[in-house]
């Protein structure tokens, strides 16, 4: 019993962390309609800009806030110089470019912050809190991980419920050329949403590596977990990414928890819940329709 | 908002002098084929293939035995990347759907023949390979079952996870498969006939890495005649329709999800060669030897080759092959240690991916023929006014 | 339907004398590819009137609408507004010159609520009084009672009532309608028409309508333009236009 609290306790912390990086690819798709498969290669670049800075001596709170900002900017500039020409294209074409970008930019990391391992710290620690005389699988770094997550959302559906800018947004994601017409700048509505939803990503790259070691590669697997925990709410819904995301963060953790050398399944496991859902129910598990043509 | 409805909608660009789609290209073979009248090679298209297969021969002889032992070595290792191109090449180009998952198809062809060659009596050699073909071809009809479904960015997140997943299976079956040491591959010794054809050709010595340089050769110049007949074939015209009228495809008859699943077969045996060529080549099939980046960088070869042209993925394989070494000493020369001087390749795959997407998206290939079949087309058009005209 | 009161809150007004040409298309060419849709267009849509530009399937008449709003570039040709040279403006910045283009297909943003759209309608303005958008609502009961409700849920007349507020909202001088009556039915298209109707006598509204619909929109235009195969045919009043028989059976088939 007490396995199974600690096994599902740190996939709903693994499940956060993965829909929040659902919902940064949600962002992308529902306004181009794009799935930004460089989205784990520009957060890592953002972590790496943190180690440097928190091994030049700055604090972790420094680190985190400007990993963040230069993730907005990096999501800025690759909308408008990188993607804005394919954008409306054909959708192999704007596929080949998002993965030209993860290419690029994971070589890059490696030719400027080097290959090596090197570890990530937390600021919270990792021992987890003793609830009567057990611990319990549930540290502060975790509760930072829920609490950073949670605040992200509350502060993505104040943007897009109340403010103006917000309203813009979606407006220019569900009806591009209709926004225009009304006089909203489209374009410069697409790139914020990709600065945002770059800001997203980075902040579960950073949150992921809490503790942990980074290397250029890193994220390879989160860009996976990601990918399968927004189509399974359905690729076009932020709730149905983050419901996704739990859902798929339990699943692997009873996974790697249950089976023998399970955590050698995980990337396996994935993969088959994915051509699951991809095979039974492609509009996602809260869809209505069935088919998936776009 | 736009909805696109087909995968690659505007593919019909061939006759355009910009071309939009990433697979225009791939409409080229198609023109050319009914106009084959003005090429020196016969007008059967069988009887052409098999003169281009006897010049590659001869070709293939003459450069292995003119080129030093390392250049035979390279040359080994671009026969699997062309292998695997190629049928990455049709799958993409002809058929429209992307895959990210062949480095996982390659995997499991390599890891076939090495299962086979650790026997201490192993089985003839092009028996181990042609098993690890079907082993790919198994894996991938299930993949293109799965995948058959789906397109663009669906299709290749989860041919991703396939990538990135795959190889975790060597670790979990850790006694079998090696773990992440791998399996170390036993290479197979040239047999005497081989020496004494080495003998008589050249007079060079008859080493391993020659023998494997020609095994690479053989399986490449085998499975390039293949999949052009299949290209030509009407297997192939059915593939492109399937990619640009699916609507009409559909209408006409024709089961789209079953000739996508041949498609992601076909393309998967030949990423099984390409793997089982490769465990021989570096003596090795390990879940270091496939990651991302190899499935990354196949896509790069054919995306600059132009998607669906074999000659295409042939040419994007040399520069998978020849250009590291050169980014490699560049890098060094600008002061990078070895390490890093190692990623400027990766860089430059995935600079040329962008920037080839958007300023020339038929690919290098594709381009070239484009322009020229537009300037015939002109003079065509050209001789016919001053005809009519006169 | 309700009265509508105050004049100013909605229709901006032009300040241009009714009659004077507002809205002046000027050898207006444009294509698509190597298919020339307008082939020297030029017209003029006046002040407080409501002009209708006619014609079959494929005469070029959203093409029309589409290069004056800047969706479209032309090859050749101006569009002027109030004098003023459009012709190269944005496609965003047309709508802050006074011009609001009401596109085929209606327009609705269907993920939105009919509020949302409302207010989408006036984004660029900054912020609006609520009183601008209970006119809208008092002009169009209809959408009042579904204003929290997805746009998608509409059916095709509230939609078209939802766009053309959304239009009024943003206070233009003049008014761009593609094909309103589509898919309608003929009691909606009358309804809705009449609104036109008001709202230009009222207020001083100008419209540019395009519509297949030639009897219907005859009946509430004051200018009656036919366009064929890219090019104007005829440009007269309305009323003469109904009465020309021959002209009907022509090109507008009725």
């Amino acid at each position: 019993m007490q396995q199974f609290i600690n096994i599902t306790l740190s996939g709903l912390v693994e499940g956060m962390i993965y829909a929040a990086f659902a919902l940064a690819l949600v962002l992308i798709w529902r306004s181009t309609r794009i799935v930004n498969f460089a989205q784990g290669a520009m957060a890592a670049a953002t972590a790496f800009i943190a180690l440097a800075l928190i091994d030049a001596g700055q604090s972790y709170w420094v680190a985190l806030i400007v990993a963040l900002v230069s993730g907005f900017v990096l999501g800025a500039i690759v909308e408008r110089v990188i993607i804005r020409p394919v954008e409306g294209g054909p959708e192999l074409n704007a596929v080949i470019v998002t993965l030209g970008l993860f290419v690029a930019i994971q070589a890059l990391i490696a030719i400027v912050f080097g290959s090596a391992f090197q570890s990530f710290p937390t600021p919270f620690g990792v021992r987890g809190f003793e609830v009567g005389d057990t611990t319990i699988a549930l540290t502060p770094t975790s509760l930072y991980i829920i609490g950073s997550v949670l605040i992200t959302m509350a502060l993505l559906v104040a943007l897009f419920r109340f403010t103006r800018v917000g309203l813009a947004m979606r407006a220019s994601a569900f009806g591009q050329e209709v926004a225009r017409l009304l006089g909203v700048r489209v374009g410069r509505m697409l790139t914020l949403g990709w600065a945002l939803a770059a800001v997203v990503g980075s902040l579960s790259g950073l949150l992921i590596a809490g503790g942990e070691f980074i290397y250029p590669a890193y994220m390879d697997s989160l860009i996976v977990f990601g990918f399968v925990a927004a189509v399974l709410g359905g690729l076009d819904s932020p709730v149905g990414a983050i419901v996704g995301g739990l859902l798929l963060g339990l699943a692997l953790s009873y996974v790697s928890g249950y089976l023998p050398r399970g955590s050698a399944l995980v990337n396996v496991a994935a993969l088959v819940i994915l051509m699951v859902v991809l095979l039974v129910r492609p509009g996602g598990l809260f869809a209505s329709s069935v088919a998936r043509r776009a | 908002m736009s909805a696109p409805n087909t995968p690659v909608s505007a593919a019909g660009a061939a006759t355009e002098e910009a071309p939009l789609t990433a697979t225009a290209a791939a409409n080229v073979p198609s023109t050319q084929a009914t106009e084959s009248g003005r090429s020196f090679l016969p007008a059967s298209t069988l009887l052409r293939h098999l003169v281009t297969v006897l010049l590659a021969i001869v070709g293939s002889v003459i450069l292995l035995e003119i080129t030093d032992p390392f250049t035979n070595s390279q040359l080994a290792q671009l026969s699997y990347y062309a292998i695997a191109a190629g049928g990455l090449t049709v799958l993409t180009g002809l058929n429209g759907q992307i895959s990210l998952g062949h480095g996982a198809l390659m995997a499991v062809g390599a890891y076939t023949t090495a299962l086979f060659l650790q026997a201490d009596e192993p089985v003839a050699l092009p028996l181990i390979l042609l098993v690890s073909v079907l082993t790919a071809t198994v894996v991938g009809a299930l993949v293109g079952v799965a995948a058959a479904r789906l397109h663009g960015p669906y299709l290749a997140g989860a041919t991703l996870a396939l990538a990135v997943g795959l190889p975790g299976l060597a670790i979990y079956f850790h006694d079998t498969l090696g773990g992440e040491q791998g399996l170390r591959v036993r290479a197979p010794q040239p047999p005497d006939l081989f020496k004494e054809f080495i003998g008589w050709v050249s007079g060079n010595s008859a080493t391993g890495t020659k023998w494997l340089a020609y095994v690479g050769a053989i399986c490449l110049i085998l499975t390039y005649f293949l999949l052009a007949n299949l290209v030509r074939s009407r297997i192939g015209r059915t593939w492109r329709a399937v990619r640009d009228q699916e609507v009409a495809a559909e209408l006409a008859g024709i089961n789209l999800g079953a000739w996508r699943v041949l498609a992601f077969t076909v393309s998967a045996a030949a990423a099984g060669l390409a793997g089982g060529v490769l465990a021989l080549v570096i003596r090795l099939a390990a879940p270091s030897g496939f990651t991302l980046v190899l499935s990354l960088s196949l896509l790069t070869a054919i995306v600059l080759g132009g998607l669906g042209s074999l000659l295409g993925a042939l040419l994007g394989s040399a520069l998978l092959v020849f250009l590291p070494p050169f980014v490699t000493d560049l890098g060094a020369d600008l002061g990078l240690d070895n390490t890093e001087a190692a990623q400027l390749a990766p860089f430059v795959y995935g600079v040329v991916l962008i920037v080839a997407m958007i300023f020339a998206p038929a690919g290098f290939v594709g381009t070239v023929r484009l322009r020229w079949l537009t300037y015939r087309a002109k003079q065509r058009a050209a001789a016919a006014r001053s005809s009519s005209g006169g | 339907m309700s009265e509508p009161h105050g004049s100013t809150a909605v229709s901006a007004g032009s300040g241009t004398a009714p009659g004077t040409a507002l809205l002046q298309v000027q050898g207006l060419t444009s294509a698509y590819g190597p298919v020339r849709a307008l082939d020297g267009v030029t017209l003029d849509a006046e002040a407080g009137r409501i002009t209708a530009v006619l014609g079959a399937n494929g005469a070029g008449k959203t093409t029309l609408l589409r290069t004056i709003s800047g969706l479209v570039r032309p090859q050749a040709g101006k569009v002027l507004l109030d004098g003023e040279d459009i012709t190269r403006s944005a496609v965003e910045a047309m709508v802050s010159k006074g011009m609001a283009h009401v596109p085929e297909g209606r327009g609705v943003i269907a993920e939105l609520t009919v509020d949302e759209n409302l207010r989408v309608g006036s984004l660029f303005r900054g912020k609006v009084g609520k009183d601008e958008y209970d006119r809208v609502y008092d002009i169009f009961p209809r959408i009042a009672e579904r204003r929290n409700n997805a746009a998608h849920t509409l059916s095709g007349g509230e939609r078209q009532m939802l766009v053309i507020g959304r239009a009024l909202l943003a206070q233009p001088r003049i008014l761009l309608l593609d094909e309103p009556s589509l898919g309608l039915a003929p009691r909606i298209v009358a309804q809705i028409f009449g609104l036109l109707r008001q709202l230009v006598d009222r207020e001083g509204l100008s419209v540019l309508l395009v519509e297949q619909n030639a009897r219907s929109a005859l009946s509430v235009a004051d200018v009656g333009i036919v366009l064929n195969l890219g090019k104007v045919v005829v440009t007269d009043q309305a009323r003469t236009l109904m009465a020309d028989e021959g002209l009907r059976h022509a090109y507008l088939g009725f």
